[in-house]
């Protein structure tokens, strides 16, 4: 069966041109033209066809939290939203700690909607005491290590785990990524929102915006130290993001990624006291979204991602400071970087698609500009289309949006994945 | 600090969102019950036939008398949730529990809990009015219109009155809704505490800070002192009660450099030798014992305007439609 893309502009890292794409029944590209015929056609007439999405922090819950998401759910979210590629933290239950667990998501993701990369964790059963069998889990594939949840607090470990790292980037046929979630736990802890003038005002106890700078400040250090190659997850501060752009200055191997809710989201949203609105790191303030939105546009954040979080809603129906911390992100982030980055089209798919695909070691295989023999990971957008977000229905088994009632504009409308349209017209076809 | 939520009048939240004229209409309803608790059986049959429940998630035994007792004498039933005596606990869905009370017919909810926020989230979930008596650091809105009524009784009004509120501000609600109901009704705040005792921003308050409570002294028309807790010695936030009661506390020699007629006040439980002395507390100056009496005449009139005859019909005649529970016999 082949597919063919019909009348769309296709926008990737080559540039932009006016082509009909076909797709072969091997999953690649077969041909891109003008008149192009298949069995299958899919009007993309007045859109956009972008390599599809890679999405650089996801929870997809399972195993461990199925009432949550699961990777199935997640998935289909995902592919509704545009992602072709999504990269899972480890922070499951089982801890994704060893090659049993890694090798239990990777099947259950070959048969979701999306390619599921499996992370693992930097220290066993993320306790940040012990190194994870590292060197195993390269084996098993896996290229991104991280404790996501919570920093790796000890400082000689840290080192440590940078120093072995480097030692395994001939095994793995590239560097090993450390990704890390910047937070000193004893200047964060007891805090569970911004500390600032609107943690004042409502008697939410704050935790500092240092106590995520402070850990940014230590890994660049220690990647001068190590030469380690580091990622900073979800920068929130206008201080990180000034501290990763001068690494970067450097000549340091660091790369980072900001989420949608940190350049569209401040802490006045708590005020609601509603913990929809309950995030680590927490909403900052304008300036710090307008630093992210800075560090978007100038190529100190390599990356948008979502830190998609389901939680059900008995788990939210609790006071602010004891519901658990995170939001839903995959089916907002493709409307809400086109709205509210204050980035053009081309720049906002660069920091969704290639760039992220890169950073996840997969640009074999997304993100890949789209030509004749490329793997057909296409999604294919519709900037005009506006819609209503509604928690209830997103594929996702949670409804903890943050966007809730809100019309956006910009949508996806195919998602093609290894060759298969997973997602078309705006909805998932299983 | 500027405006606040939207808070709907049939709760009552907090202090942040309401107006002069809401406060001055408590106050003024106040001396209407004031005058109910003094007669000889100090019961009306106002909101006969309705059910205050108080919910409780933290202990508070002398707030809940309070509320208890000014239901009582309004001749509403009363039930009890306290976080001993019943499943209630953290880890439960408020919503769950919310939910329950309404089903037993509530009418009017009192809910106290450790963590801010928690009646405005109830207040989502159930038909009955609300009654924040105390979440977290945010508010505890009653207890600031005793106070602010407590100050009215004493002096007329509050216009122009400079007031220092002394101590743990950070982790006060009491203070964070006495700033507001100060300030509303015109008096001046200043904000005395160590810098670690202080929120981390007062960023929009319409308040002074100082660190030092000896040069404020002078210029109090008011001190009010704020319960300290032996837990910000082991949270790194106080050197010792000793180092605190010897910057802070009000013993003699402190509040005799207070104005002769400055007003001395405090929310109660009183942790004596520290926030202030014995000697201080029996001083005539001293409004501590008048704020107790007056927390249930305040909340007799919070209900009643909350559960009564409704809000509109409330301010003028209000006690033509109070009678005496029984004619006391000839």
């Amino acid at each position: 069966m082949t597919v063919v893309l019909r009348g769309g502009r296709v926008v990737d890292s080559g540039g932009e041109r006016l082509i009909d794409v076909e797709i072969g029944d091997d999953g690649l590209i077969a041909a891109v033209g003008t008149g192009l015929t298949g069995d299958v056609q899919l009007d993309a007439s007045g859109c956009v066809v972008s390599p599809g999405f890679v999405d650089l922090h996801v929870h997809l819950r399972e195993p461990g939290q199925e009432d949550a998401e699961t990777i199935q759910t997640g998935a289909r979210g995902g592919a509704l939203g545009g992602y072709t590629a999504l990269v899972a933290m480890p922070n499951t239950d089982p801890v994704t700690d060893c090659a049993a667990v890694v090798e239990q998501v990777r099947a259950l993701g070959s048969r979701s909607m999306c390619e599921i990369v499996p992370t693992a964790a930097m220290t066993v059963g993320r306790r940040g005491v012990d190194m994870a069998p590292m060197g195993e889990l390269v084996d098993h594939g896996v290229g991104i290590f991280t404790d996501d949840g919570t920093g790796l607090q000890d400082p000689r470990l840290m080192r440590r785990i940078m120093e072995y790292s480097t030692g395994l980037t001939a095994r793995l046929g590239r560097p090993v990524v450390l990704a890390q979630h910047c937070e000193v736990s004893t200047l964060s802890e007891g805090g569970f929102m911004h500390e600032g003038a609107w943690s004042s005002r409502l008697g939410i106890p704050g935790q500092p915006a240092e106590a995520e700078e402070l850990m940014v400040m230590r890994d660049i250090a220690l990647v001068r130290l190590t030469g380690a190659r580091m990622h900073f997850q979800h920068l929130s501060t206008a201080a990180s993001v000034a501290m990763v752009r001068g690494a970067k200055a450097a000549g340091l191997p660091v790369t980072s990624e900001a989420t949608t809710h940190h350049f569209t989201l401040t802490d006045a949203a708590c005020a609601s006291y509603d913990p929809v609105f309950k995030v680590h790191p927490p909403l900052r303030t304008d300036v710090d979204v307008a630093a992210v939105r800075a560090g978007l546009a100038d190529g100190t954040i390599d990356a948008i991602a979502t830190d998609h979080a389901p939680h059900a809603d008995h788990a939210k129906e609790r006071p602010f400071d004891t519901a658990p911390p995170g939001m839903l992100g995959l089916e907002t982030a493709l409307s809400l970087s086109l709205e509210e980055s204050g980035l053009d089209l081309p720049e906002v798919l660069a920091l969704m698609s290639w760039r992220p695909a890169a950073i996840a070691g997969i640009a074999d295989r997304h993100g890949v500009p789209i030509a004749p023999g490329a793997p057909a990971n296409i999604c294919v957008i519709d900037p005009d289309q506006t819609w209503t977000v509604s928690g209830r229905a997103m594929a996702s088994l949670s409804s903890n949006t943050p966007y809730e009632g809100r019309t956006l504009r910009g949508r996806v409308r195919h998602t093609i994945r290894s060759g298969v349209p997973v997602v078309v017209d705006g909805e998932a076809r299983r | 600090m500027a405006s606040a939520r939207p808070v709907p009048s049939r709760h009552l939240l907090g202090i942040d969102g309401m107006s002069r004229d809401d406060l001055e209409e408590i106050l003024d309803l106040t001396d209407t019950f004031a005058e109910v608790g003094r007669r000889t059986i100090p019961k009306v049959p106002a909101l006969r036939g309705r059910t205050v429940a108080s919910l409780f998630f933290e202990n508070s035994t002398r707030t809940r008398l309070s509320f208890e007792t000014a239901a009582r004498r309004l001749s509403a039933d009363t039930m009890t949730f306290t976080s001993g005596s019943s499943s209630l606990s953290k880890g439960e869905s408020l919503r769950d529990t919310v939910e329950v009370i309404g089903s037993y017919g509530a009418d009017a909810i009192v809910v106290r809990h450790a963590m801010a926020g928690t009646a405005h989230r109830l207040a989502g979930w159930t038909d009955a009015a609300v009654i924040n008596a105390g979440d977290g650091c945010h508010e505890h809105p009653t207890q600031a219109l005793l106070d602010c009524y407590t100050l009215r009784e004493a002096r007329g009004d509050l216009d122009g009155m400079r007031i220092g509120i002394v101590g743990d501000i950070r982790h006060s609600r009491v203070a964070r809704s006495n700033v507001l109901a100060f300030t509303l009704l015109g008096a001046e705040v200043l904000l005395i505490a160590p810098p670690t005792l202080l929120p981390p921003s007062t960023e929009g308050w319409p308040v002074t800070v100082t660190h030092d409570l000896d040069a404020s002294l002078p210029d109090l028309d008011a001190c009010y002192l704020l319960r300290l807790q032996r837990e910000r010695i082991s949270e790194g936030l106080i050197p010792s009660i000793r180092e605190y009661a010897a910057d802070f506390g009000l013993d003699a020699r402190r509040a005799s450099r207070l104005p002769d007629d400055a007003l001395i006040l405090h929310p109660g439980p009183t942790n004596l030798g520290v926030e202030l002395t014995s000697e201080v507390a029996a001083d005539h100056r001293s409004l501590i014992l008048d704020q107790v009496a007056n927390g249930v005449s305040l909340r007799m009139a919070v209900l009643f305007l909350l559960l009564g005859s409704g809000r509109d019909l409330v301010p003028d005649g209000v006690r033509d439609e109070l009678p005496d529970e029984e004619a006391p016999g000839p």
